[in-house]
């Protein structure tokens, strides 16, 4: 035991440095971004569907909205570099902490790596949340509390502050496979898993990404934009699944809409409309 | 210190006359005549204030944790709703205290992070029993100082004793001294120093502390209180992230007076960057917050607010918007089947905050 206290962290193998993100995983969702209604896949509960559905892209406009960083629930996911650093005590050289930082909004995040407990249940949510890690071998396992009321998917699939992630980062050569688990008791029926790589970069390189809120929309006080139930904007999952030809079903997502029994079960919706 | 004793009738006439001349005389002299009259009821029923009628809860496991929020400014959680310390040269400052039975453990905690500094100001958010049941010990553990055009509070509070002033809006005085069931507490527990304007200026421990009323919001007698140095607002109940509001129409709450309060935390609340951090909030009940958290609380009783009224203009009854669950998204995170602030008991308050009025009985008539 007093060996295995004593090996000095910097045994780990190194992920420290500067990464692209590796776009060819969802890259329709990451970059032109995903359609409104698009929650095939995804195990949300009916809550989530509905909150989703409520959700209007007007309310970015809102000045007090305008300035989110992605939460780190996202943030992996989306566009940006990302530098990872270590946090070296002095004394003992051994890494207390990595940070990370992407570059949009400057999501930046410390990874507490010296056992540290999380704080109380009182104690404020970030966008970012309050990260610790351990090695797994040559795996950075990662737990993240205290999140803010965030997202998943940036067409109104959201997360309560309740939520939860574990993350894995798993380095091959010069390539970090991130994975991450997301939980969250109110929005999401099983853990929500998704993948995504960063590619070493030769250099080091960030750009501050400072933002002031302007008006965009002149609104009266209060206003809050959102799609009343029954109106059709607040069912965008029946234009996107007309769109792709997909059944209704699919597009309004659920966990059994990711499982191979599904789509094996769902006709597409142009051979279905001759059996009615 | 000296407690005197309400069941003497003596000292209960000392009392009651001794509050009623200072009203009229010193502070309240600015008052309305409705208020002055209100006072004098107030006191009045004191009379009738024979102990503290305050259930018997045990709080024998329950401990206080505190948190530094930022400046001067700690944040205390126990059982009942949050509390909120100020620290400095000048003493401390408490807003919000509990339960009676918490007092004790509130004290010593106080005592432990201020280094035995004297409490001097004790404020109340609101007048519900979880937020004011420590008042009467709480005050009596620290002292004020007695000069001035203070002094007439030293003859009216304790027989010789020197607690902390109890600041509070008019409107929770009110209440807290003429409950609308059982007994009021001891008038020691009282929030005689009060203000029935839009706000009160204070200046305590080298910052400015800003009391603001929120009409008809949780109550009728909800206040803000900014600490404009330290960069905290302590919200009391106007700002709940634990639950839905507790909308509490026979106080004079009201859905639209709660989210006028939200949003007036928006205007003073600033993040330092990036919609986060800056300004913190402390909650009546939850976790501390900033802008970015009372904007997610602001948005969904907007949005609720907003279905409800849709539906109850549509005619809908409420057994109708019941069914048609206007809050189902939110309900896993601020919902409950039971007890202050639960879902059935937040739709009904909101609908009937929103729904258009019924007709005028005489309108039947003149159409006959
Ligand atoms: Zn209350």
């Amino acid at each position: 035991m007093v060996s295995a206290a004593a090996l000095p962290a910097s045994a780990q193998i190194d992920i420290t440095g500067n990464y692209e993100p590796i776009m060819h995983e969802d890259q329709v969702e990451r970059i032109p971004g995903p359609d409104v209604g698009d929650y095939a896949g995804l195990p949300i509960t009916e809550a989530a569907r509905f909150r989703a559905n409520s959700w209007s892209p007007s309310l970015l406009t809102l000045p007090e909205h305008q300035c989110k960083p992605h939460p780190s629930t996202y943030g992996f996911r989306g566009v940006g570099n990302l530098r990872i650093q270590s946090v070296v005590d002095p004394e003992s050289e051994e890494i207390v902490a990595y940070t990370t930082h992407i570059r949009w909004m400057e999501q930046k995040r410390t990874i507490w790596m010296d056992g540290r407990p999380h704080p109380p249940e009182f104690a404020p949510h970030t966008w970012q949340g309050f990260s610790t890690g351990r090695w797994e071998g040559n795996v950075l396992v990662v737990e993240t509390t205290h999140l803010k009321a965030g997202w998943f998917r940036r067409n109104g699939l959201m997360l309560t502050d309740a939520a939860k992630m574990t993350e894995r980062f798993i380095k091959h050569g010069n390539v970090i496979q991130h994975v991450y688990m997301i939980e969250d008791p109110n929005y999401l029926t099983e853990p929500l898993i998704k993948t995504s790589g960063f590619l070493l970069q030769d250099r080091d390189y960030m750009e501050p990404y400072p933002c002031s809120y302007v008006t965009e929309v002149p609104r009266a006080r209060g206003e809050v934009p959102h799609n009343l139930p029954g109106t059709e904007a607040s069912n965008p999952s029946a234009e996107y699944a007309a769109m792709h030809k997909i059944p209704v079903e699919a597009a309004r997502g659920g966990a059994e809409t990711a499982y191979p029994e599904f789509m094996r079960r769902a006709q597409p919706a142009a051979g279905r409309t001759g059996a009615q | 210190m000296v407690v005197p004793d309400v069941n003497d009738a003596a000292v209960r006439q000392r009392i009651v006359v001794t509050m009623v001349e200072r009203s009229m005389k010193t502070r309240w002299s600015t008052a309305s005549p409705v208020v002055r009259r209100t006072l004098v009821l107030a006191s009045v029923l004191i009379l009738g204030a024979v102990g503290m009628a305050a259930q018997q809860q045990n709080f024998d496991n329950i401990q206080v944790r505190s948190m530094h929020v930022q400046g001067k400014i700690w944040m205390l959680v126990g059982a009942g709703g949050n509390v909120t310390i100020q620290i400095g040269d000048d003493g401390v400052l408490v807003v919000d205290t509990q339960f009676d039975g918490m007092a004790d453990k509130l004290i010593a905690e106080i005592n432990r992070l201020s280094g035995g500094k004297p409490i001097r100001y004790i404020i109340n958010t609101h007048s519900h029993g979880d937020h004011v049941g420590g008042n009467q010990k709480i005050a009596a553990a620290g002292a004020q100082i007695v000069a001035g055009n203070f002094a007439g509070q030293i003859a009216f509070r304790t027989g010789g004793g020197n607690p902390a002033f109890i600041i509070a809006h008019e409107n929770a005085l009110n209440r807290i001294s003429r409950p609308a069931q059982g007994e009021p507490p001891p008038f020691e527990a009282w929030p005689t120093d009060t203000f029935f304007v839009e706000s009160k200026d204070m200046y305590f421990n080298g910052e400015a502390i800003r009391l603001l009323h929120q009409p008809n919001a949780h109550t009728d007698g909800d206040i803000l209180v900014h600490f404009r140095g330290s960069d905290v607002i302590s919200a009391g109940d106007v700002y709940t992230n634990a639950r839905y509001p507790n909308i509490d129409v026979a106080a004079g709450g009201s859905i639209n007076g709660i989210v006028a309060a939200a949003n007036n935390i928006i205007d003073l609340t600033v993040p330092a960057d990036k919609q986060e951090g800056g300004t913190y909030v402390i909650p009546g009940h939850g976790r501390l917050a900033d802008e970015a958290d009372v904007v997610e609380y602001r948005d969904m009783l907007t949005i609720i607010r907003d279905r409800i009224q849709d539906l109850a203009q549509k005619g809908q009854t409420l057994e109708q918007v019941k069914a048609a669950k206007p809050t189902l998204d939110y309900d896993g995170r601020f919902g409950a089947a039971t007890g202050i602030g639960n879902t059935d008991t937040f739709v009904e308050r909101v609908y009937n905050g929103v729904k258009p009025p019924d007709p005028p009985a005489n309108n039947r008539n003149r159409r006959r």
